[in-house]
C-alpha cells in the first residue's frame, strides 16, 4: 500500500507491476453480463496523461439501450420487492469491495481521467464508498407516514421505486459520480442503465467488474457510446420512469424536455462559475486560518479545474489584495504539474484535446478583454511520454466581473481574480451571473459568514472551507445550474413516488346514492 | 433588422449540410455551464430545442443559431464563429456520432 509521503510513481494499467489489471478490449455490461455491442464497433478510450489509448470500449448505439432497457425492465420487479435489509447489504458490500480495491480503482480513474492519483486515493474513491454506505444506511431509516383523516378513515403513505431509471454520468470524475447517481437509485429500489462520459468510458467498467458478484444480473447496467446517439436514445427513451444528467446546459434543456414530452421527472447539475470571497479580516493574523485561507483560493485548481463547483471567480477585499494574492501566487507557483500517478503530482492533465483547446481559447479571450495575466497561460508540454498529454498551466487572471471569463465555466485551472470594497459590493459581484451552484465564504467574522451565506444565491456555500463533498450534505443549483439535489438521504424522494392507500374503516354506505 | 452575428468556417458548412441531409432541418443552440459547455449544440428542430428566452443571433448554412438571451448579453452579444474538430464532445449535438465537435473560434 502506497502511502502519501513516499516518493513512488504506478505503473500505468496494464503495465508491470500496475494494480490495474488491463483488458485489450471491455464490453458494455447489461444483465450482469458482459455484452459485445450490437453492431460490433469500438472505440480507443485515450488516457490525457499522454494521448495515447488505454484500451478499447463500445460504441454503442440505440439498440444496445434497448438490450440494457430490456435486461433492467426484467430486474425491476424483484429488485423493488427486496426489503431494505438486503438493499442495504448490497450498497454495503459494493462499498466494501470499492475500499478494498482502493488503489487499483484510484489509479484507473486516474489514468482514464488525468487526475493526479493523489486526488482519487484521497478523495475519489473513499467518497464513493461512503456515499454507498450513507444511502444502504439511510434506506433503512426511510419510513412511510400515516394520517388519521378521521376515526375511521387512513391515508397511509408508501414510498415506492420508480422502476428503470437512466442516469448520464460526466467526465470530471467518472466514478464518484456514477456513485452519487446509482447508490440513491437502487437504494429506494430503482434499476438503472448509465451511460458513462465520452471521455471517461471505462474506468467505471473497472468498478463493474469488482460488483458483478454483488449486485443482482440488471440492476446496474452501462452502455458506453456517443451522447448525440446513446446518452439521447436513453434520455429520449419511453421506457424510463426518470432521467438524471449532469453536463451543460444545452444538453440539460433537452434532457429536461425529453423528460417533459414523456411525462417523466428529471434531475439536472449544470455547473456553475463559482464565487470564492475572500474577507480583509482573514488577514488579521498570519496564523494557520490564513493558511487555509491561501489554499481555499488555490482549490480552483483542484481536479484541474474541472469540477462544476470550481471556485474560478476570487472575489477578494481590496484593502488585503497585494499581500494575500501575493501568498497565494506563491503557493500557485509550488503546484507541481506532471505524471498523474505519481503520489507528489498536485495538478494533472486536462481530460480531452478538445478541453485544452476551449482553455487556450479562453484565455485568450480573456487576455482580449483586457485582463491581465498573473502567472501561468499556456499549455504546459512535459518532456518524455507525457509530451502528447493535455497539460495546462495553472492560471490566474485578474479583470472585472462583467468579462466572460468571469461568466463561463472554463473547465480548466484558470482562475478569474477580481476587488470589492465591501460586503454590499461582494454580493452584487458574486450573484451576478446566471449560474449558482457553489461559493465559498472566509471570515473570521461568524455574522457576516452567516449573512453572506445565507445571501448568495447558490445551492451551497462553503464556509471557511471548499471543496469538501461529504454524504449527507445536499448539493445542487439555483438558477441555472440545474434542478434538484444530490448527496442526501433528500434524493430519495428524486427516486420514489408517492402511494397512498385511503382506506375506510366505517361499515357505512355514504349515503349519497 | 435580424441580426447576423454567426458565421461557419466552410468545414463546419460542410459538416452541417452532411448532417441536414442526413437528419433533416436542423438548429444550434450555444451552450454554458458545465463539462462541455461554451460549445454549440446542433440538434434536429423537431425535437424542439429552442424556448422562448431565446434569440436567433444567425445562422449556419441552413441552421438558424439561438441562444439564451441571458448568456448572449453576458458574453456581451459577441460573434459566433463556428468550426469544426476532430473527436466527439460529450453533448447531445448530432456530429459526435461522425466523431467531430463544434467549437466556436474568434
Amino acid at each position: 500500500m502506497a502511502v502519501l509521503d513516499k516518493e513512488f510513481t504506478y505503473a500505468p494499467p496494464g503495465t508491470s507491476g500496475s494494480p490495474v489489471p488491463l483488458k485489450e478490449r471491455y464490453d458494455n455490461f447489461i444483465g450482469g453480463r458482459w455484452v459485445a455491442p450490437a453492431k460490433g464497433v469500438y472505440q480507443l478510450d485515450l488516457s490525457p496523461a499522454t494521448g495515447k489509448p488505454i484500451t478499447e470500449v463500445p460504441r454503442s448505439t440505440g439498440e444496445d439501450v434497448e438490450t440494457a432497457l430490456d435486461a433492467a425492465h426484467k430486474a425491476k420487479a424483484a429488485w423493488a420487492a427486496t426489503s431494505t435489509t438486503e438493499r442495504s447489504r448490497v450498497l454495503n458490500a459494493i462499498a466494501d469491495v470499492i475500499e478494498a480495491n482502493k488503489e487499483m480503482l484510484a489509479v484507473a480513474e486516474s489514468w482514464e481521467n488525468g487526475k493526479p492519483v493523489r486526488e482519487t486515493l484521497a478523495a475519489d474513491i473513499p467518497l464513493a464508498a461512503d456515499h454507498f454506505r450513507y444511502f444502504g444506511s439511510v434506506i433503512r431509516a426511510e419510513e412511510g407516514s400515516i394520517s388519521e383523516i378521521d376515526k375511521d378513515t387512513i391515508a397511509y403513505q408508501f414510498h415506492e421505486p420508480l422502476g428503470v431509471v437512466g442516469q448520464i454520468i460526466p467526465f470530471n470524475f467518472p466514478i464518484l459520480m456514477a456513485a452519487w447517481k446509482i447508490a440513491p437509485a437502487i437504494a429506494a429500489g430503482n434499476v438503472t442503465v448509465v451511460k458513462p462520459a465520452s471521455p471517461t468510458p471505462w474506468s467505471i467498467l473497472k468498478l463493474m467488474e469488482l460488483i458483478e458478484p454483488i449486485v443482482p444480473a440488471g440492476v446496474i447496467n452501462v452502455v458506453n457510446g456517443p451522447g448525440a446517439e446513446v446518452g439521447m436514445a436513453l434520455a429520449s427513451s419511453k421506457r424510463i420512469a426518470k432521467i438524471a444528467f449532469t453536463g451543460e446546459t444545452a444538453t440539460g434543456r433537452m434532457i429536461m424536455g425529453y423528460a417533459a414530452k414523456n411525462l417523466i421527472p428529471s434531475t439536472t447539475e449544470l455547473g456553475g462559475k463559482s464565487p470564492n470571497i475572500f474577507f480583509e479580516d482573514i488577514l488579521a493574523a498570519d496564523d494557520e486560518f490564513f493558511d487555509k485561507a491561501i489554499e481555499g483560493l488555490v482549490l480552483y485548481a483542484f481536479n484541474k479545474g474541472e469540477v462544476c463547483t470550481c471556485p474560478s471567480r476570487a472575489l477578494i477585499q481590496a484593502s488585503i489584495y497585494q499581500p494575500f494574492m501575493e501568498r497565494c501566487l506563491e503557493r500557485i507557483a509550488k503546484i507541481k504539474q506532471g505524471h498523474p500517478l505519481d503520489i507528489h503530482t498536485t495538478l494533472g492533465a486536462q481530460v480531452s484535446a478538445a478541453q485544452l483547446e476551449k482553455i487556450t481559447r479562453y484565455v485568450k479571450i480573456g487576455l482580449d478583454e483586457g485582463a491581465e495575466l498573473l502567472i501561468g497561460g499556456h499549455r504546459n508540454v512535459l518532456p518524455g511520454e507525457l509530451s502528447e498529454g493535455y497539460y495546462f498551466e495553472p492560471t490566474v487572471l485578474k479583470g472585472q466581473n462583467k468579462m466572460r471569463i468571469f461568466q463561463e465555466e472554463i473547465f480548466g485551472p484558470v482562475l478569474a481574480v477580481t476587488t470589492f470594497k465591501d460586503e454590499a459590493e461582494a454580493l452584487e459581484i458574486a450573484n451576478d451571473t446566471m449560474y449558482g451552484l457553489g461559493a465559498g465564504v472566509w471570515t473570521r467574522d461568524a455574522s457576516r459568514a452567516f449573512r453572506v451565506g445565507r445571501a448568495i444565491q447558490a445551492g451551497r456555500v462553503w464556509t471557511n472551507c471548499y471543496h469538501l463533498y461529504p454524504a449527507g450534505a445536499p448539493f445542487g443549483g439555483y438558477k441555472a445550474s440545474g434542478v434538484g439535489r444530490e448527496n442526501h438521504k433528500m434524493m430519495l424522494d428524486h427516486y420514489t413516488q408517492t402511494k397512498n392507500l385511503l382506506v375506510s374503516y366505517d361499515p357505512k354506505a355514504l349515503g349519497f346514492f | 433588422m435580424e441580426e447576423d452575428r454567426v458565421q461557419a468556417t466552410p468545414e463546419a458548412l460542410v459538416a452541417i449540410e452532411r448532417l441536414a441531409a442526413e437528419h433533416g432541418p436542423l438548429v444550434f443552440l450555444q451552450s454554458g455551464g458545465c463539462c462541455d459547455g461554451s460549445s454549440p449544440i446542433c440538434v434536429r428542430s423537431i425535437d424542439l430545442p429552442i424556448g422562448p428566452g431565446d434569440v436567433r443571433v444567425g445562422a449556419a448554412g441552413s441552421a438558424a443559431f439561438f441562444v439564451d438571451s441571458e448568456l448572449d448579453e453576458r458574453w456581451g452579444k459577441p460573434r459566433y464563429r463556428i468550426d469544426v474538430a476532430p473527436g466527439a464532445g460529450d453533448t447531445f449535438s448530432l456530429e459526435g456520432r461522425d466523431d467531430l465537435h463544434f467549437i466556436l473560434v474568434d
